[in-house]
């Protein structure tokens, strides 16, 4: 250990490869099991228990899909931009590599949401699509999902490719509490949030339930696919190591 | 820290720092053009333009929704609370348009200020409830003892 690293020496272990490889490998079972329960609960729960609205009816189910995906596609970019972030200032190899895959579960994130809303929208406001200030703050979300994938597989020399990227992602972080705020900024189109942080939700109860327990496994959903692409990512860059070839083969 | 790595930090801060200053001020002067409609008030007071295609937006007043029989063209007032805008429109209206609830239009003010409507849009509230508990806080208003208690509008009417 040198004297430099000091007390971020655990950040040095955290940013192996290796490391991350064997621990994510252990919680790969648990990961798909958690998800499949919560996910399958709360897609059973939501679209056949669950109460219809007193006015929109049964469309009002799609926000069992819309909301989570919604909550991933800004807290995504969040994970995103930080890794992002540490990779630039530590030069943790492992950072670029989460924010490398957290960018196109992120764009896909964030295009379930905009495809749900424009199937809301339709029934409920009259239109697939308006330009209010939320619709439009969300489409430039997925156009900087899209800039940073991109971007990270513009150079020939990856290193330039996901410092890049990652200024990309940082400067891009200011869009998301635009995103979250417009509703409230603004006269939208798109009603205010019924989650909110400093009071209580205005959903009834039996609606309520179903949709966080949706809530829950898209994050844990997330975690799964974050791991996932990690672990491809790691396997493709490390592929002529010896440690890598000796877990491809199953020998310890 | 190492010195470097501090230094590498103390960029992206100052990058964060910088962008959110300038987003803000966009934001800040984008703060009218940003909004979707305009209210019934602005558009009393002479806030939005003339002559030109704008959106309005607000609640349906109760009892003004006037339909012209043998045709599909309609007449309603929405209003903000302080001001009412008359619209005039001619097509189908969202199957969530309804008298109490809110509503955005597209159109052009005529020479009586009568709202001359392209496109009518529902916007639906941050509300969700059962049928059986709209139904419930609707008879709960409907009681005269009760409705000091009901701090609320109901949910819907039928």
């Amino acid at each position: 250990m040198t004297e430099s690293r000091g007390n971020w020496q655990w950040l040095y272990r955290l940013g192996s490869p290796r490391w991350f490889y064997d621990i994510s490998g252990r919680w790969l079972p648990w990961l798909s099991a958690l998800t499949f329960f919560l996910l399958m609960t709360g897609l059973v729960w939501g679209l056949a228990f669950a109460p219809p609205d007193a006015r929109q009816g049964n469309s009002f189910r799609i926000i069992y899909l819309h909301v989570p995906a919604s909550f991933l596609a800004l807290a995504g970019y969040y994970i995103m931009a930080v890794a992002g972030a540490a990779g630039l200032v530590w030069r943790v190899k492992m950072a670029f590599i989460i924010m490398k895959s957290a960018a196109p579960i992120g764009a896909v994130m964030t295009l379930i949401a905009l495809f749900t809303g424009a199937i809301w929208g339709k029934p409920t406001w009259g239109a697939f699509w308006v330009w209010d200030a939320r619709v439009t703050s969300m489409l430039i979300l997925l156009f900087l999902y899209i800039g940073v994938l991109a971007l990270q597989r513009a150079f020939h020399n990856g290193d330039v490719g996901y410092k890049a990227s990652a200024i990309l992602a940082l400067v891009g972080t200011v869009n998301i509490p635009i995103i979250y705020k417009s509703v409230d900024w603004w006269y939208t189109l798109h009603q205010p949030a019924t989650l909110k942080l400093t009071s209580a939700p205005s959903m009834h109860i039996d609606m309520l339930q179903p949709l966080l327990v949706m809530i829950g496994g898209f994050y844990v959903f997330y975690v799964l696919v974050l791991c996932l692409f990690a672990r491809a990512e790691i396997v493709c860059q490390e592929r002529s190591t010896v440690w890598v070839r000796r877990r491809l083969e199953g020998t310890p | 820290m190492h010195p470097v790595r501090k230094q590498r930090l103390q960029w992206i801060l100052l990058i964060l720092v910088a962008t959110s200053i300038g987003i803000g001020l966009v934001v800040y002067t984008l703060r009218q053009n940003a909004n979707y409609f305009y209210t019934p008030s602005q558009i009393a007071s002479g806030v939005a333009p003339l002559g030109v295609a704008l959106r309005a937006g607000g609640m349906v007043t109760k009892g003004s929704l006037h339909r012209i029989a043998d045709s599909l063209e309609v007449s309603f007032d929405v209003s903000d609370g302080a001001a009412r805008l008359r619209v005039h429109f001619t097509g189908i209206l969202p199957d969530l348009f309804a008298e109490g609830q809110a509503a955005v239009v597209t159109g052009k003010l005529d020479d009586q200020s009568i709202m001359r409507a392209t496109q009518v849009l529902a916007k639906h509230d941050e509300n969700y409830m059962p049928p059986e508990v709209a139904d419930a806080m609707l008879e709960a208003y409907k009681r005269p003892d009760e409705r000091a208690r009901v701090d609320e509008e109901p949910y819907y009417e039928p």
